[in-house]
């Protein structure tokens, strides 16, 4: 069945018709649910290698206490965590392993860079031979925060960032039928 | 080159077999990689692997003025960052020769106490998540975000603060620093009852921790163990008593020693070390002296050719940073001896014949930190 996309002025979302002319809006709602679902209970993987991992702890504290996001259900295991946070620096030897864990994470699978190393290699980006500059060059990365360390407030900012990208995203992608 | 490699791998035979902990565990507290051969759940044989967090700080600092090197320690230890800066100033002046005013002294002091306290608070919350307790995590951050907040407003940083400055201090207190430090005291006093009230009465932890990771004081001087962890197997070892510098000579304070050498001793030690703390504090915070807080040091620093060498006392034992000079402005050889790499030596001896399950426990009785290892 072929369908085409309609666009209506008082409608917001995407209206998907057939050829009958029956329109199917409940895709757009299947969509703001699972991203409204998705947004709010992102599962964090516990990936902290130096300092920025302090600050991190500081973030799931009850001064900053992260889990008013919902971002509290921090998991050991890549098989359980919808998003990654890379919280201090990725040298030559743990990159394999960076890749390793995100590749065994399901998707949709997220990454925030935390800190100034993971972005551009930070404080040791010229003149250290061990330092990833950037872990752009190895996993996707959706939110970059910068600061050495970040403030706990920056990495909330940071979340809270990847909540909307994930809001403004399509849940579903809906391949056209081939004709 | 195969054979070499080989030798390194633990081999098993058929009742025994080997798994790996880390480099991404929780209960590694960083990336260290860990090798164990376990027979059932006894630990037969351990290996630690190295190097997953190494980003040559050592030789980065060659390519560094004075001046710009000593940023980079506070990413080794981040946990005592202030104090791993004071070793590295101390150093400095060592060869500069120059003489740090008083006021200078005191405040780096009550910093270097204050990062004492922070690190043994965060120790003490992340020892009771490994023992499954997770409540001691946000009792332990209630007080350090207090000693947090002091440091930002004098030093514009949370963690890795970078206050100490070759001469001095990088610039005067905060006004409201002396209140505030005194204001933490008294909640500190008021709530360290509850400390014990978690974890050190629970019965739980008690039978987790007593009689586990027995360290002998001859093991303990053979590894070249430091800190808390030599302490609690009855080594005086702290260079703040032995080795004075800054104001820890006119301050009047107990050195914790336990003979147990299990992880309660290594426990009780550091709970004890943050009352020591409060004490030192408290001496120094009433009179701190008026003058100035830096002397002036020329803009580009050039040490006389020569070596030089300072040891001081962070959370985790004894650093050390010796210091080769050349007679340019860039130190030729820096070389950094760290708590932990000595301390990861104990692990071997602690966990061996015990359960796999203990070894989450020694690990927190430990209290490594990886980057120190690496560095």
């Amino acid at each position: 069945m072929d369908v085409i996309q309609k666009q209506f002025d008082d409608f917001p979302g995407e209206v998907y018709q057939d050829k009958s002319g029956h329109s199917s809006i409940i895709i757009t709602q299947i969509d703001r649910f699972a991203n409204w679902a998705r947004s709010n209970s992102l599962w964090p993987l516990i990936f902290g290698t130096s300092c920025c991992a302090i600050e991190m702890m500081s973030a799931a504290s009850a001064k900053y206490d992260w889990s008013r996001f919902g971002f509290e259900v921090a998991r050991a295991s890549p098989r359980q965590a919808d998003l990654i946070i890379v919280a201090g620096t990725i040298t030559l030897k743990m990159a394999p392993v960076l890749k390793r864990l995100y590749d065994q994470m399901p998707e949709p699978k997220y990454v925030i860079a935390m800190g100034a190393c993971n972005i551009t290699g930070g404080p040791f980006m010229l003149h250290s031979y061990s330092v990833v500059n950037g872990i752009d060059k190895i996993v996707p990365v959706d939110v970059y925060i910068p600061g050495c360390p970040p403030r706990p407030e920056a990495l909330l900012h940071g979340m809270i960032k990847l909540q909307e990208k994930i809001k403004n995203t399509k849940a579903y992608v809906i391949e056209k039928p081939k004709k | 080159m195969e054979q070499h490699i080989e030798s390194h791998i633990i081999q098993s035979s058929d009742d025994e077999f080997i798994i790996n902990v880390g480099p991404q565990h929780p209960s590694t507290h960083g990336v260290l990689h860990l090798q164990l051969k376990l027979d059932g759940e006894k630990i037969v044989d351990l290996r630690p692997f190295l190097g997953y967090i190494h980003r040559g700080i050592e030789k980065m600092s060659e390519s560094l003025t004075y001046k710009q090197f000593i940023y980079l320690t506070s990413r080794m230890d981040y946990l005592s960052a202030h104090i791993n800066n004071q070793a590295c100033c101390l150093v400095i002046e060592k060869g500069l020769q120059t003489e740090v005013p008083e006021r200078a002294k005191v405040i780096r002091t009550l910093m270097a106490e204050l990062t004492r306290l922070a690190s043994h608070q965060l120790w003490w919350g992340s020892t009771g998540l490994d023992m499954g307790a997770v409540s001691p995590f946000f009792y332990a951050f209630r007080e350090r975000e207090m000693i947090l907040e002091i440091f930002e407003e004098t030093c514009g940083s949370r963690l890795t603060m970078n206050y100490c400055v070759p001469g001095g201090v990088m610039n005067d207190i905060h006004p409201d620093f002396v209140r505030k430090v005194k204001q933490l005291i008294k909640q500190f006093r008021e709530n360290i009852h509850e400390y014990d009230e978690l974890l050190t009465g629970n019965p739980i932890f008690q039978s987790r921790t007593q009689g586990i990771g027995y360290l002998s004081k001859e093991d303990a001087i053979a590894l070249s163990c430091s800190g808390p962890v030599a302490r609690a197997s009855g080594i005086s070892c702290d260079v703040r008593k032995k080795n004075p510098y800054d104001a820890y000579d006119r301050v009047s304070f107990d050195e914790i020693i336990a003979t147990e050498g299990d992880c309660f001793a290594r426990y009780r030690v550091r709970l004890e070390e943050m009352k020591q703390s409060m004490n030192i504090i408290e001496q120094l915070i009433d009179n701190i002296p008026t003058g100035e807080y830096r002397t002036k040091i020329k803009g580009i620093i050039k040490l006389p050719v020569g070596e030089y060498y300072q040891r001081v006392e962070t959370a985790r034992g004894e650093l050390g940073v010796y210091l080769v000079s050349d007679g340019s402005n860039k130190p030729y050889r820096i070389k950094f001896r760290t708590p932990n790499f000595s301390n990861l030596g104990a692990l071997k001896p602690m966990s061996l014949g015990g359960k796999i399950g203990d070894l989450v426990a020694i690990m927190a009785s430990l209290d490594l930190i990886i980057p120190d290892i690496d560095r």
